[in-house]
């Protein structure tokens, strides 16, 4: 079974942004990039599942700029058989990374696409529910556990209220929440074989896709500061300001 | 134009999320429908009726819309969307599993987690975990929409009297199957509904020790919540997690013990109206966000607390 897994270059996720003084959107310069987190979970199932002789291949894919190589890279290291860049210097919505991804499901013929839920830069939660749409497959958003047994995967979701199972026909589209495993650190040797795998560089016009958007950020601003407040000496204390001063109790 | 409201319900009861995205509608402007899909969903129908501003209530009672699987609601959702201005929905684990399906079928950007309504266009929305706010407008024709609760005043529950429409039509994609749920279940207040929540970290040390919190929170009818370290340590589900990626509150009283505050965990609760902190780290971030901070050791300062309560 083919596994193909999309991924996203974003900031790392323990970088505090800062909003550019133009208010155009956030400074990106010089500050360290790297997979997004629920991305990397996403290529880790998909080795375990290799490792499992589950699946046969990985493909990861990145829509982004020519830099995003270098987090093609990381998941060949973590284990990927071959990658593809669609590269696009523009920062694209949802909708126009679905039906780029959507052009290579047609390409490729995955049984399983594993996406990450969400990427912590636009905080979107839209392209694996956007991908399924578009190629008519099941959907397991925000997985905790992933079972492929039958020519169905049987999936553990996170909701609000607790966990949700569902059995979907393959092939189908599932999205990473945090608890579905805790992905490996890539080995230098496995680095440096990384170096050596395929990577094919695609544009989206050679798809034949649109990458047209409904959406336009107008500005991008910082939000309300909370300043600190004060320090309490005691618990008495905390409850008679909590009581009086705030009058939260 | 009207506004479609995508019902958050689990076929018995109408979820209070769906009043917080009926306000956001409000401010949109325009005639506002709800959508109830479900099976045996006749009480929440009835529900949605009674809530204020609601025009019409729209039903869709099958066995297929039983589980709220998404690859049998987007269609209907979609069809009946693209005669409506804008398609609205609560940004819970339901609305976010199923929109985006909506909106890509319609061929149309999603708009998510909108906190603020500019103009019936123009919305504002948090990204990078909430460290930035971004007006984005849409030139869809039909406008798809998440909603943060956080973000609007919920709308009175009673005091409407919108007409109720059944739906006839039909789509089981025959893709997916529900196969079962464990729901939490809790004699507290929920998370997102909460007026009071008291939330563990790491520094809990373990599950059992939230039992703490559990005596704090009785006391003042809170709900209880925790950071992603304790939830990722196994210390408590993750349906009781706050943060980024798990549920965005903003009640009146937030009392944080044992959390350091890191930036994903303060996305989730920032906008509350009181932050307390609770930390023997005097250095730990969640200070710089707290309106009162003590410094001490919670494995004291909590039964110290419940006592005082």
């Amino acid at each position: 079974m083919k596994i193909l897994v999309p991924v996203k270059r974003v900031v790392d996720y323990n970088v505090k942004v800062r909003v550019k003084a133009d208010n155009s959107g956030v400074d990106l310069a010089n500050v360290k990039m790297a997979l997004n987190p629920f991305c990397e979970i996403a290529v880790e199932e998909a080795v375990r599942l290799k490792e499992k002789g589950i699946a046969s291949e990985i493909v990861v894919v990145s829509v982004g700029p020519a830099a995003a190589q270098e987090q093609l890279r990381t998941a060949l290291a973590l284990g990927a058989d071959r990658a593809v860049l669609i590269e696009s210097a523009d920062e694209l919505g949802s909708l126009a990374v679905a039906k780029l991804l959507k052009a290579l499901v047609d390409k490729e013929q995955p049984q399983l696409v594993i996406l990450g839920k969400q990427a912590i830069d636009s905080d979107n939660n839209q392209t694996g529910q956007m991908l399924a749409a578009l190629s008519g497959f099941a959907q397991g958003t925000f997985a905790s556990r992933l079972e492929i047994a039958d020519e169905r995967a049987t999936v553990t979701r996170e909701i609000d209220g607790g966990l949700q199972t569902v059995s979907l026909a393959l092939p189908a589209i599932v999205t990473t929440d945090l608890r579905l495993n805790e992905p490996r650190y890539a080995s230098l040797p496995n680095i440096m074989k990384a170096k050596k795998k395929p990577l094919e560089t695609v544009t989206p016009d050679a798809l034949g896709v649109s990458t047209a958007s409904t959406v336009k950020i107008l500005k991008v601003e910082a939000p309300a500061a909370r300043s600190a407040g004060i320090k309490v000496g005691s618990v008495a204390e905390l409850v008679e300001k909590l009581k009086n001063e705030a009058k939260v109790i | 134009m009207a506004i479609l409201v995508i019902a958050e319900h689990d076929n018995a009861v109408l979820a209070a999320a769906t009043l917080n995205t009926v306000a956001a509608a409000q401010q949109i402007g325009g005639d506002i429908h709800v959508l109830v899909a479900g099976q045996g969903c006749g009480a929440v129908a009835e529900a949605a009726a009674k809530v204020a501003g609601v025009a019409k209530v729209l039903v869709a009672d099958h066995a297929a819309y039983a589980h709220q699987l998404p690859e049998n609601l987007a269609p209907l959702m979609a069809e009946l969307g693209k005669t409506y201005s804008h398609v609205l929905a609560a940004a819970t684990t339901n609305g976010k599993n199923v929109l985006p399906r909506v909106a890509a079928l319609l061929d149309v950007d999603q708009i998510s987690e909108i906190v603020k309504v500019l103009a019936p266009d123009t919305f504002q929305r948090p990204i990078y975990a909430g460290n930035a706010i971004a007006t984005v407008q849409s030139t869809a024709a039909v406008k798809v929409l998440t909603v943060r609760g956080t973000g609007f005043d919920a709308v009175a529950g009673e005091g409407g009297s919108a007409s109720i429409e059944p739906i006839a039509s039909v789509t089981d994609a025959g893709i997916s199957r529900f196969v079962g749920e464990e729901i939490a279940k809790s004699e507290r207040p929920e998370l997102t509904a909460a007026k009071i929540i008291v939330s563990g970290g790491r520094g809990m040390q373990n599950g059992d020790n939230f039992q703490l919190l559990y005596s704090v929170a009785d006391k003042l009818g809170a709900a209880v919540g925790a950071s992603r370290a304790a939830v990722d340590a196994g210390f408590v589900p993750n349906d009781m997690q706050v943060g980024q990626t798990g549920k965005i509150v903003a009640p009146q009283l937030y009392i944080a013990v044992g959390i350091s505050g890191a930036i994903q965990h303060l996305a989730g609760m920032k906008d509350s109206k009181v932050i307390v902190a609770i930390n023997k780290d005097e250095e730990a971030p969640i200070f710089q966000v707290a309106d009162y901070g003590l410094v001490g050791d919670l494995f004291e300062a909590v039964p110290e607390l419940e006592r005082a309560l």
